[in-house]
């Protein structure tokens, strides 16, 4: 059981270019509100011991102090506006700013499937060679792969945990999101929003392949002829 | 108005003289403020066990996934297989655990019953503006129960689309297989609306035209203040989820397509509408256990509470912010992204309000001479986790951080020690707190701090793991997390959690036992038994119709005068002078 207390193992491994930004901010908030907790919880924990009701003893006639109540009120103000302007770069880069890039799949959810379009080698989709998988993404290590994200049916959400990657699929609109994998692997790709009775086990595969293997990949589906 | 009020109180004075109303009018459609307070809590209270049930089975299939639930093999399929919990039932009993802890237990409790008991008594009025409306309030409110309740007996079982009721899911029956029960819990929710909204007019006129002679606004006991911003922000938020789920009833029943892109509408409409309703009813939802700590606190800490009316401007602050943070709950849903920066920053500004009211507790307990009852420790308990709370949204709140835990257990985690921790620890506090003046008799402070431990311990061991559960990335919401390979390693935890979850269920028997001996046999409550300084407890234990006899009581000075210097005894009565001069302002 004891394991679970230590913090690295807390986080699936990270294999994404901005998942390192993310925890790094996990862990610069972690830390800050640990700290808070723990200032809080002993300043408590001491007032119960030192100010425990006793016989003969009165409490203290005091209504407040202006001076103090500025200072933590400050105080709170000023980190959580530093917290605020030290995220924002972050959340633009990964939620607005879309790098280019010639990867590109179509993933179009549906009760309870993640259906994945290959452009093809021509690189356009809605053409003959367009390749249509279910749950399984394959994509290069190292480059950025841009999601079309689509939904035929109900609201779902796809998450990619070692990637910290989430962003919901809705139905009559498309959302681009995007990724760049830094390790070959095999790694799952769950469905966060409650999407009905199938939504858990609702479960994709992406595969990161190494450069020589992604080739490889590429032409066991579309065989040069 | 101001005659209007006297005019009601002129009416309630003749009440009193002739009392005798007969068994109905007095247990059952009673227009007495108090009566009414005690019909919520026992509504809340009923309904509390049902939500705790609904949680148990929930967890016994996330422990020991698809193994029969013991004690459930006679529950019929489709809706179980033998005591196995099918996904469609799993996600129904989610569903209707969220609703009815929210909508049926910790509602009607905080606000029902805390705000019809109190404000009268605590203002020093006679009754509520209203009493009529007050006793539609409850009964339509009761009625809401039932009719939520007879969602579980229809074909295709209850609501299984979350609290939440995220459209197109919840919009059209052919995605979850409910039929009828979705459309029972919108109805029943318009109901529940209906209730709280006649119940808001009637506290908001209530606290602005009736409050005692001498009590001014900042003379309001914090438990007032809380309420009546409670009740502004139902009044106001209310007709938004109403209307939303009346909408949501015409796209499943008539046709329409306000969330369902194939005609047009849009899903994220419902979002807005939900979240714009939903965020500012978190804080009608911790409010008033604010309020409640915050008496509780100052009486057995036998000092004033630390910075009044900074308490005052926080609750306030907390409840202007309210209404412009619902895009944190929407931060992956596809809403625009440019608007994530601006709502994580008013979302985190709302640590500031928080941390004040924090500060301020601990600033209350700082030279004071505390005495631990059942109240105290369970007001203790309100602060330390209600900081675990609040910190923990600040995780969500920042935009980056929330793509990897957003829809995880951690906020599961977060949103059970706000309104468990926080909620429901206050409403204990306040049950042990205000249960003399309520029902006459005390209880038992024994029984009371067993029930307190094992609580406050097995509440820890059911809630803290779940952060780590969320960290892990696993998802709320699912049926089965054996059928994730990520996942499979965190198992060890969920059985932990299920295991403390029965503990912290049987952890409530001794409440039950204190509750229900103590209404029969506890012993007499005197008058004023916590020498508190509140006008409520000016009043005989329990108060009689009217409240106070002949004569409303006057208030003299602030609610928090204790141990004042030069005064022989550590508090002093609202509705008693105090003999040196009170510092200027209190
Ligand atoms: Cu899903
Ligand atoms: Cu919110």
């Amino acid at each position: 059981m004891l394991e679970y207390l230590k913090l690295e193992t807390w986080l699936p491994p990270n294999v994404s270019t901005y998942g390192a930004e993310i925890d790094f901010l996990f862990y610069i908030i972690y830390y800050i509100t640990g700290v808070a907790f723990l200032l809080v919880a002993a300043v408590m924990v001491a007032f119960i011991i030192l100010y425990r009701h006793r016989e003969g003893r009165r409490a203290r006639y005091v209504h407040g102090n202006t001076a103090l109540e500025i200072v933590w009120t400050v105080g709170t103000a000023l980190i959580v506006i530093v917290l605020g302007i030290m995220s924002r770069p972050l959340w633009a880069r990964i939620k607005q700013q879309v790098p280019p890039s010639n990867i590109q799949v179509r993933v179009t959810a549906k009760q309870f499937n993640w259906e994945i379009l290959y452009p093809g080698p021509d690189g356009t989709f809605d053409t003959k060679d367009d390749l249509l998988l279910d749950n399984e993404l394959h994509v290069p290590v190292n480059r950025v792969v841009q999601v079309f994200l689509a939904s035929k049916d109900v609201i779902h959400s796809f998450f990619l945990p070692n990637l910290r990657l989430k962003q919901d699929a809705v139905p009559g609109r498309t959302i681009q999101a995007w990724f760049e994998a830094t390790k070959p692997g095999v790694y799952e790709i769950p469905c966060a929003e409650l999407c009905g009775f199938g939504h858990s086990g609702m479960l994709g595969y992406l595969t990161v392949h190494s450069g020589g293997d992604y080739e490889k990949w590429v032409k066991e589906q579309w065989p040069p002829s | 108005m101001m005659s209007e009020a006297a005019g009601v109180h002129a009416t309630h004075v003749e009440h009193a003289h002739h009392e005798e109303l007969g068994f109905w009018r007095t247990y059952v459609f009673s227009t007495d403020h108090k009566m009414i307070g005690k019909q919520f809590l026992f509504l809340g209270l009923f309904m509390m066990v049902l939500g705790g049930l609904l949680a148990l089975m929930l967890r016994w299939q996330l422990a020991w996934p698809e193994t029969a639930v013991p004690g459930f093999g006679w529950v019929p399929e489709p809706y179980m297989y033998e005591g196995i919990i099918p996904p469609e039932t799993y996600n129904m009993l989610f569903t209707m655990h969220a609703t009815i802890m929210i909508f049926f237990v910790v509602m009607p409790i905080l606000v029902g019953c805390f705000g019809n008991f109190l404000i009268p008594l605590m203002i020093g009025a006679r009754d509520m503006a209203f009493p009529t409306l007050n006793l539609l309030s409850f009964w339509v409110g009761a009625l809401a129960g039932v009719v939520m309740l007879g969602g579980f007996f229809v074909p295709g079982g209850h609501a299984a689309s979350g609290w939440t009721a995220y459209a197109p899911l919840s919009a059209r029956a052919i995605y979850t297989g409910v039929d009828w029960g979705q459309n029972i819990w919108c109805i029943a929710l318009i109901l529940l609306g209906i209730s709280s909204l006649m119940g808001s007019i009637n506290y908001i006129t209530t606290i602005v035209n009736m409050r005692a002679p001498g009590m001014t606004w900042f003379r309001l006991p914090l438990v007032i203040w809380t309420l009546f911003v409670v009740a502004i922000l139902l009044l106001l938020a209310l007709p938004v989820l109403t209307s939303a789920l009346a909408m949501l009833l015409f796209d499943r029943m008539a046709g329409t397509h306000f969330f369902l892109p194939t005609g047009g509408g849009e899903p994220l409409l419902w979002q807005h509408l939900f979240w714009f309703f939903g965020h500012p009813e978190v804080y009608v939802l911790i409010l008033p256990a604010m309020g409640i700590a915050s008496d509780v606190l100052s009486t057995f800490s036998r000092k004033p509470i630390f910075g009044y009316r900074s308490m005052v401007y926080a609750i306030i602050g907390i409840a202007f912010l309210s209404w412009v943070v619902w895009g944190h709950h929407m931060f992956q849903s596809g809403m625009n992204p440019a608007l994530g920066t601006g709502f994580m920053i008013s979302t985190m500004v709302i640590a500031v309000p928080s941390a004040i009211k924090t500060f301020n507790w601990l600033g209350t307990m700082w030279g004071g001479s505390m005495r631990f009852t059942t109240a105290m420790l369970n007001t203790l308990a309100f602060v330390s986790m209600f900081v675990i709370g609040g910190l923990s949204g600040i995780f969500m709140a920042n935009t980056p951080v929330d793509i990897f835990i957003h829809d995880t257990y951690f906020i599961v985690a977060h949103i059970h020690y706000v309104v468990f921790g926080g909620s429901v620890f206050g409403i204990f506090a306040g049950i042990y707190y205000w249960f003399p003046k309520m029902f006459g008799r005390m209880m038992n402070e024994t029984l009371g701090k067993i029930h307190f431990w094992l609580t406050f311990v097995a509440f820890n061991c059911v809630f803290f793991p779940m952060h780590i559960l969320g960290v892990g990335g696993m998802m709320r919401r699912i049926y089965n997390p054996m059928q994730y390979e990520f996942l499979q390693p965190l198992q060890p935890i969920n059985v932990f959690i299920t295991i403390s979850a029965i503990f912290l269920g049987l952890a409530q028997i001794p409440f039950v036992i204190n509750f229900f001996w103590s209404l029969f046999a506890g012993k007499q409550a005197a008058l004023n038994p916590w020498q508190a300084n509140t006008l409520e407890w000016s009043a005989p234990s329990p108060p009689p119709h009217g409240n106070w006899g002949e004569h409303l009581p006057t208030v003299y000075h602030g609610p928090y005068e204790y141990s004042v210097p030069d005064v022989a005894e550590d508090y002093a009565p609202q509705d008693r002078p105090l003999a040196v001069p009170a510092p200027a302002g209190h």
